[in-house]
């Protein structure tokens, strides 16, 4: 592994560490009781004061902080205040949702995206290119969570294809729990597909300028040819690149579009969790998730090294 | 095939494979129930919150008496009782033959457990004080509990009706919250949280079996996203609806018929006494009567009636004092100046993040304006309201609903968020809390209304209509809501 990965996985642990304090200190001076919300309107104090105590709460802060780093190094997320179960368990149950639903959106946007992008790079200045692109403008000016409340009226509630909220598990067959994904992902995935599209069309452009083209279309290569094989595969590392920046995007887009859907996800956790001052998982997921962001872009890091080898002995731009 | 045409197609193609799966069929066997929040945890002796109430009592959970849809008391797991003559010794008679869902056999002994337990110094029971003058359970026979008490209690009967004393056994106490296991008609099957409770028929409940055989609660707070699950099939009730413009889209009463019922509601602005000027009760007055309590409920679009004290129309004890203070800017003016409290005293308004705290808040601040107040209005979300001004009293005034039937002892409470304290009235209280003659309690019990609209700690808005959006042929869902509860085991489909 390169000196330039190395240091990555340094800022990889140093971001953890400094967002997990962050995350500690912030939700523990916010105002709100995690047991006064526990128990709400219809508690006396004599029970939110047992129930703090319970909860461990009236420990040194300092104390709690260790006590929970600790548990964390150790695997041990803790037990959800709110819920009463372990984190691990309640986030093995989230997960099931949020990784199938960021995966098709993954799949959907590339899908969408590098296909319609190329095309519009190859018909450059056709009145086909300015279409694409001014649809994918406007897609991408669209909010998502307003793009799921019209594809729900569309195709839910009009055409009944699709579930317009809820989800019915993976316990039985997997086609229903499909179904219920779908709108969503496509939510959420049209407006990165129009991203993309913009960004593959420009950088499929560059590569058709570049000398290698030239020299595949002197050698008897098609227009097409030349673009599919060898312009499209070198737009690819900023593609890859862009995919990164936008995975944080992604993972907020799922706290708003799993809300519009009822979907019991990751991102409605985080909401819920935040509403409820449930403070072990509200700490344990921001972890989580920026561990999933950094560690994204470091995969992204790696892989476009591999894709351009120039990268890695530090010679490339 | 080119590119243009090949994306087309995989679209196409993830679309007609998810649309390939039929639409699911009208099952007749199952029922689905929409609910607002999701309950922390599923024991109703250990947390107040109400989804937990709703889910859970009179279907997994079952206490010696119960409320009916009208708000009577009546027997349950107990057949009959009678009280002595000093109201020391309540005896319940108890039902044969019922047993948990897991087995267990219910007796006396599972009596004294559950009200021992829920007494107990580790107890967060939020209704303990129903069991702190509990001085023993004694069990001359398995089958009858004499419970003997340190003071007359006049109502015991409709406290042990409360969910706060549901009938729970030893063994399987301590999972209740994540597992609960009762003698009701349903018995727990799963949580998926964040998503749903389901429920199944108990078939060895001693009672009638339920006619519809799992039932489902499910949690959808937003209520444009509710309105879709139930246009959408996905819900077939929805017995407490939150918002009155989105039911509209209901009224023609094809699929879905809109009901109204009535719950113990009482919207408040409710001022801190603990701080100037509302320690004044010339100020508090002001407060009422600047406010048209009339125009305010009606432009906000609900439907409701105004209250005068704190007390819901729906109670059998209520007094109409609606009219002990009318709209009359002038003479709030007149009742300020006389407190010594300046044209542009400011003052604040919490607003919790509910439709009628925020919607409600902007039109009280329009009233109080006029009479020369000068108004700040502070959302806050839940947790902070829970902290701030309930936990700490922290606040001016806050407009907030108080939802539990028979709470008139909140103003007797020593630290309680609104800070009242009078002395009268708590000797009123204790007086009504120990008569066991009926007559006398209801009349007590105005007595405490007419003290509180006098003494006006809070400004008493308006009790609302429970609303509920129900399959067209769904039947037997309870319409009213005199205590927090949705019954299902008397519901049933027709064709």
């Amino acid at each position: 592994m390169s000196g330039v990965l190395l240091r990555r996985l340094g800022g990889l642990v140093g971001t953890l560490f400094a967002s997990s304090l962050i995350v500690f200190f912030v939700l523990n001076v916010l105002p709100g009781d995690p047991a006064a919300v526990m128990l709400g309107l219809g508690a006396r104090s004599e029970a939110v004061a047992q129930l703090h105590h319970q909860l461990g709460l009236d420990a040194p802060i300092l104390w709690r902080y260790l006590h929970w780093i600790g548990g964390l190094l150790s695997l041990q997320l803790g037990t959800s205040f709110t819920y009463g179960i372990p984190v691990s368990q309640l986030l093995a149950d989230r997960l099931q949702i949020t990784v199938p639903l960021a995966g098709l959106t993954l799949f959907l946007s590339v899908a969408i995206g590098i296909p319609v992008g190329a095309a519009a790079a190859a018909r450059r200045g056709r009145f086909s290119d300015t279409a694409i692109m001014g649809t994918a403008q406007l897609t991408k000016a669209v909010p998502d969570f307003w793009f799921g409340m019209l594809l729900i009226l569309v195709f839910s509630l009009s055409l009944h294809w699709f579930p317009a909220s809820g989800f019915p598990g993976w316990d039985g067959s997997p086609l229903p729990a499909l179904r219920a994904l779908v709108l969503p992902a496509a939510a959420l995935a049209l407006p990165e597909a129009a991203s993309l599209a913009r960004f593959m069309r420009s950088a499929t452009l560059t590569a058709l300028q570049q000398d290698f083209v030239r020299t595949a279309r002197a050698k008897g290569l098609s227009r097409q040819a030349a673009l599919w094989r060898h312009a499209a595969p070198n737009a690819l590392i900023p593609i890859v690149t862009l995919i990164g920046v936008q995975f944080p995007l992604l993972l907020t887009g799922t706290i708003i579009i799993e809300n519009v859907f009822g979907l019991p996800g990751l991102g409605r956790l985080v909401l819920e969790a935040i509403n409820q001052r449930d403070l072990v998982v509200v700490q344990d997921l921001v972890v989580l998730l920026v561990a999933a962001v950094v560690i994204v872009n470091f995969a992204v890091d790696v892989l476009t090294t591999r894709l351009d080898p120039r990268l890695a002995s530090g010679d490339g731009t | 095939m080119s590119p243009h045409r090949k994306t087309t197609l995989s679209i196409l193609a993830v679309l007609a494979l998810a649309a390939a799966a039929p639409p699911a069929l009208a099952q007749k066997a199952t029922l689905s129930i929409g609910l607002a929040l999701e309950p922390p945890v599923l024991d109703p002796t250990a947390n107040p919150a109400e989804p937990i109430r709703s889910i859970t009592n009179g279907n997994v959970f079952e206490g010696l008496s119960w409320i009916d849809e009208d708000g009577h008391v009546q027997p349950r797991l107990a057949t009959a009782w009678s009280v002595s003559s000093d109201g020391l010794s309540y005896s319940f008679q108890l039902r044969d033959n019922v047993r948990f869902q897991d087995g267990t056999p219910f007796d006396c002994g599972i009596v004294r457990f559950s009200y021992e337990r829920a007494a107990a110094a580790d107890s967060t029971n939020a209704q303990k004080p129903f069991f702190t003058p509990i001085e023993r359970v004694d069990c001359p026979s398995p089958l009858e509990a004499v419970i003997q008490l340190k003071q007359p209690v006049g109502d015991l009967p409709y406290e042990l009706a409360w969910p706060d004393a549901a009938m729970v056994a030893p063994k399987t106490a301590a999972t209740n919250g994540t597992h609960p296991v009762g003698t009701g008609p349903y018995a727990f099957s799963a949580w998926r949280r964040g998503d749903s409770v389901t429920l199944v028929r108990n078939d060895d409940y001693w009672g009638a079996k339920p006619k519809i055989p799992t039932v489902t609660f499910r949690f959808i707070s937003d209520p444009l996203a509710a309105t879709n699950a139930l246009q959408g099939g996905e819900l077939d009730a929805y017995p407490s609806f939150g918002s009155r413009d989105l039911a509209a889209r209901f009224q023609d009463g094809k699929t879905f018929v809109v009901t109204e019922g009535v719950f113990p509601i009482k919207l408040l602005l409710a001022l801190n006494e603990a701080r100037k000027p509302f320690d004044d009760v010339r100020v508090r007055r002001a407060l009422a009567y600047a406010l048209d309590r009339d125009a305010i409920l009606q432009a906000g679009g609900s439907e409701g009636t105004v209250i005068g004290s704190h007390m819901s129309p729906s109670d059998p004890d209520y007094v109409d004092l609606s009219k002990r203070y009318p709209y009359d800017p002038e003479r709030a003016k007149a009742l300020l100046a006389e407190a010594g409290v300046k044209p542009g005293f400011p003052i604040s308004i919490t607003l919790p993040p509910i439709e009628y705290a925020r919607k409600g808040g902007e039109l009280i601040a329009a009233y109080l304006e006029p009479v020369g107040l000068k108004v700040t209005l502070v959302p806050v979300e839940w947790p902070q309201w829970l902290g701030q001004v309930y936990g700490q009293g922290a606040f001016d005034t806050t407009v907030i609903a108080h939802t539990e039937p028979h709470d008139l002892d909140i103003y007797t409470r020593p630290h309680y968020y609104f800070g009242y304290h009078d002395a009268a009235y708590d000797a009123l209280y204790r007086r009504y809390a120990a008569t066991l003659d009926p007559a006398e309690s209801h009349r007590l019990s105005i007595a405490l209304q007419e003290k509180l609209a006098d003494d006006e700690p809070n400004v008493f808005l308006f009790s609302a209509k429970r609303l509920g959006i129900v399959n067209a042929k769904l039947h037997g869902l309870w319409r009213n809501q005199p205590i927090a509860a949705i019954p299902l085991a008397d519901t049933y489909w027709t064709p």
